[in-house]
């Protein structure tokens, strides 16, 4: 073992790591990602039930969802929800609100500002950097393509 | 009819984010950053818009829609106000997601507390 290069302990190593049951992980990835999706578009209808604009029932969806996605963190239902759906938890805007309560409760013992406050942008803070910084990049080039009309 | 869409819409987004999870050595941070930027992207393109109107839900609510959202709004944004509106127009569109993400994401994180790993 000691004479292994830094290559070859890693071929060994992707070796012994268990493969993942693909199939089995994207059935629930769908499943779990869907419902949510649909939870999403009752809200929606229901929104728009209430006499709101498209613009209005867009925000207040996204509202609901985000607290939705907080709470069910903050009562350790989301993390379950997680485990068994994988992506299908992380990729819908309920995924985003996980992030932040997921490591803002855990290093509160820091404090209120550099524990909470701080720790709850660990993956929100990436997501607005890139998310904000590329939407002025897309709004400029839409003028700079659109100058010579 | 539109649940129906939203379901296998949404489902068949998340699908994809979970085949890049297993196949990649990407963790779900990456994951959602990347589909992030895919959805301005596509959002810029013009390609998410008839996503978005056929499957509703199923195109929005997943992250890919909230950088659909940015672009779509800066594009307004730039459109009604130049310069100006182009730097707001992103974030004006998902303000509310965003404010909403701060305040209740706090208020539950002071709340409540990790669950004893037992």
């Amino acid at each position: 073992m000691d004479n292994l290069t830094n290559k070859e302990y890693q071929e060994y190593a992707k070796k012994k790591v268990p493969k993942p049951n693909y199939l089995k992980n994207s059935i629930r990835a769908f499943f779990v990602g869907g419902t949510i999706c649909l939870i999403g578009q009752i809200i929606r209808n229901g929104l728009f039930r209430f006499g709101f604009d498209e613009k209005a029932v867009a925000t207040g969806t996204a509202i609901i969802m985000v607290f939705l996605g907080s709470l069910l963190t903050g009562l350790g239902i989301y993390d379950k929800i997680g485990k068994f759906g994988g992506a299908g938890a992380t990729i819908p805007i309920t995924g985003f609100a996980n992030s932040i309560v997921a490591s803002a409760m855990e290093y509160k013992r820091e404090g209120y500002i550099f524990g909470v406050a701080a720790r709850m942008f660990t993956i929100a803070g990436p997501v607005l950097v890139y998310g904000i910084g590329s939407s002025i990049v897309v709004g400029i080039l839409y003028l700079i393509f659109t100058a010579g009309r | 009819m539109e649940y129906i869409t939203a379901f296998i819409v949404g489902g068949l987004i998340c699908v994809v984010g979970q085949i890049l999870l297993d196949t990649t050595s990407l963790t779900p941070a990456h994951i959602i950053v990347t589909f992030l930027m895919i959805g301005v992207v596509l959002g810029a393109i013009g390609v998410y818009e008839p996503i978005a109107e056929f499957a509703e839900a199923g195109a929005t609510i997943p992250i890919l829609g909230f950088g659909y959202s940015l672009s779509k709004g800066a594009i307004e944004g730039a459109k009604a106000k130049g310069v100006i509106g182009a730097f707001a127009g992103g974030l004006e569109s998902t303000a509310g997601a965003t404010a909403a993400a701060v305040l209740f994401g706090y208020i539950i994180s002071v709340v409540s507390y990790p669950k004893s790993k037992s």
